[in-house]
């Protein structure tokens, strides 16, 4: 049968949550027994996801993030989602270099991260909700 | 100046991070910036952010940006960004002040 397992959690939207989200979401995929190349792939996408929750999605206000986690067979699915204020064009956020926000400093990269890292990245956001931002990676290791 | 990090950087480490190094570049009248990743076991796009900010405050001061001893993650990160367009990378720390001077 092939294996299975499943977590979730919801945390408050503060930054220092998303060292915490990505070392809770790599202790969970351990159990496949990852590469560390994997494990650092997977790691990366996810505080990527959460800081764009917290700046984006909050705005560094209040909120809360739920994030699941689910493991099938060699695949890894994760999911982020937040209940801010959501994104007005998706194409456009997901563009390499595009920042909302040049004032923080920000790379514009943290989609092209996950995009890069995982095998698939999809985000669904309706202004004034939300966003929730699907991944999946496949473990070749496993 | 060289800097060395220890920890990981991401957006919450970036903002205390990004302050230190602004102060220090400041008070040493630094010009160069070497920064010495071998600490830092983790970084995602906030420490793309930090880096090009650096490099930016040292090109107005005719200086440039090196980084040394990266992890394989990082490495990948750094690859994205296409910073090694406009960054220098070197093995060492004496090969980076080589290069620098």
């Amino acid at each position: 049968m092939q294996y299975e397992n499943e977590m979730k959690i919801e945390f408050m939207s503060k930054s220092q949550n998303e060292a915490f989200a990505r070392v809770v979401v790599a202790a969970f995929v351990s159990q496949l027994d990852p590469t560390l190349e994997e494990l650092s792939d997977i790691k990366t996408a996810v505080s990527e996801a959460v800081t764009n929750a917290v700046i984006h999605g909050y705005e560094n206000g209040p909120g809360m993030i739920y994030l699941a986690c689910r493991l099938e067979g060699n695949e890894t699915y994760i999911e982020i989602q937040d209940k801010g204020k959501g994104i007005e064009d998706i194409k456009q956020a997901m563009e390499p270099l595009y920042t909302s926000k040049p004032e923080l400093e920000r790379s514009g990269m943290g989609f092209t991260v996950m995009e890069t890292f995982m095998d698939v990245v999809e985000v669904r956001s309706i202004p004034g909700e939300g966003t929730t931002v699907y991944m999946m990676k496949r473990l070749h290791s496993v | 100046m060289i800097i060395k990090i220890q920890g990981e950087i991401d957006h919450h480490t970036s903002e205390a991070l990004r302050e230190k190094i602004d102060k220090a570049y400041e008070r040493y009248n630094a010009k160069n910036i070497i920064f010495d990743f071998s600490e830092i076991p983790f970084m995602d796009s906030s420490g793309i952010g930090v880096i090009m900010g650096r490099y930016r405050n040292s090109s107005q001061k005719g200086g440039q940006v090196a980084i040394v001893h990266l992890q394989p993650q990082i490495e990948r990160v750094f690859q994205l960004s296409g910073l090694y367009k406009i960054i220098h990378r070197y093995e060492t720390i004496d090969e980076a002040l080589k290069m620098l001077q």
